[in-house]
């Protein structure tokens, strides 16, 4: 494994996620584009139901130039193992296999055949960007909605401040699979993102890595604000980067002092509503959360 | 650097013309982006530093690196403004397109 760290200057001037339709200022396609950059043109994609596959390929406009397939919704992970596998049984040896999927497609839809693959333990790479509801067919509440949000299925009014359910843990619950390696990472930080997709791409083994993409259609935020938000997220404490590799937990960004939540979520149409109480809720959870990865991941 | 090309797409006249089966050659674009934007980056080449944070959260990907500066693709600029907010030296500028 080389020890280079990628950054901007070194990595390829070659992009393989262009021409897309993804609304201006999309996270999701950031998050994308710089998996495709890091892995390289032998790389097999495979893009559940979701934004990306509908955005990428809208025949004859064809954004991928990789090689790229829509799978079913519940399927990316069976199917990624099963482009790894055909790809082994013609003697094909120098490629990635990469499957990316939204936060619905992974963490509810796509769950069991992620967790299928996982225990299969094949050379794999499964992107989970994360924008925290079912975006593409109009913003309903997912598996990995925090706690507050209004989506149209669960909206906010005089008796509930939208979501009522915390996200699910994700990143926790895959690492409990004792996979080869698993990370968080945010488009706000790009250069961490880099750097464990590179990883991911060098492991002999199973990788997921859970990217936090904003989507400004879907958080009511202005379109220039999308990497900012993600990074806020970081710094605020509500997403945190972290890593799983050997059975061991890493923590690999440790704020000193948090940022304002109450700012972060304010500046979002989907939290606008939020009341004082629902606020010091998130936050208390927050602490919660905290307290329990500053013990148990330094 | 090698990115998906503009081609003219020619509509199918006879069944043959098809492709077969759902599948299609990738790389391929028919159509620019650029009637999207209202605001249209500009970057000013002296104060640019060449730190290449806009190249790497542009969604779009068409912030390319061009003689130790940056350049921007207008035909696929979608005009959301990323590059603006996050050049730390107010190297890019939007500006409202002419008609």
């Amino acid at each position: 494994m080389s020890n280079e760290k990628v950054n901007a200057k070194n990595i390829t001037e070659d992009e393989y996620f262009y021409g897309h339709k993804a609304c201006a200022g999309c996270g999701g396609s950031v998050a994308v584009r710089l998996v495709l950059k890091v892995l390289g043109k032998r790389t097999f994609s495979v893009l559940p139901a979701g934004c990306m596959s509908a955005v990428g390929f809208i025949y004859p406009q064809m954004a991928f130039s990789t090689n790229a397939m829509i799978a079913p919704f519940p399927a990316t992970g069976a199917m990624i193992s099963g482009v790894a596998a055909g790809a082994k049984a013609l003697g094909i040896k120098d490629f990635h296999a990469v499957g990316i999927a939204g936060d619905g497609g992974t963490a509810d839809i796509g769950f069991q055949a992620l967790s299928g693959a996982i225990d299969r333990g094949d050379n794999i790479i499964y992107i989970c960007y994360d924008n925290e509801a079912y975006m593409n067919t109009g913003i309903q509440k997912s598996g990995l909605t925090p706690y507050g949000t209004k989506t149209t299925t669960s909206p906010a009014g005089e008796n509930l401040p939208g979501s009522i359910r915390q996200k699910k843990n994700m990143f926790e619950i895959v690492a409990a699979h004792d996979i080869d390696y698993a990370a968080t990472c945010s488009i706000g930080y790009p250069n961490d993102f880099l750097n464990k997709l590179k990883k991911a791409k060098e492991i002999k083994g199973t990788s997921y890595i859970h990217v936090y993409a904003s989507c400004p259609t879907g958080w009511g935020s202005p379109t220039n604000t999308s990497i900012d938000l993600a990074k806020k997220a970081v710094d605020c404490g509500l997403w945190y980067l972290a890593e799983y590799e050997n059975g061991e937990f890493k923590l690999n960004k440790n704020p000193k002092r948090f940022i304002s939540v109450k700012d972060y979520l304010l500046s979002q149409g989907r939290f606008k509503h939020l009341k004082e109480e629902d606020i010091n809720v998130i936050i208390k959870n927050r602490d919660k959360k905290w307290e329990k990865i500053r013990k148990n991941w330094l | 650097m090698e990115k998906p090309k503009l081609v003219e797409y020619k509509r199918p006249k006879h069944i043959n013309d098809y492709p077969t089966g759902p599948t299609t050659e990738g790389g391929k674009l028919v159509e620019k982006n650029a009637g999207w934007r209202t605001y249209k980056p500009v970057v000013d080449k002296e104060k640019c530093v060449n730190c290449l944070r806009c190249y790497l959260v542009c969604p779009d990907g068409v912030i390319f690196k061009s003689e130790g500066k940056v350049d921007i693709d207008y035909d696929f600029c979608k005009g959301c403004g990323i590059c603006e907010y996050e050049c730390k030296l107010d190297a890019i500028k939007m500006i409202k397109e002419d008609k």
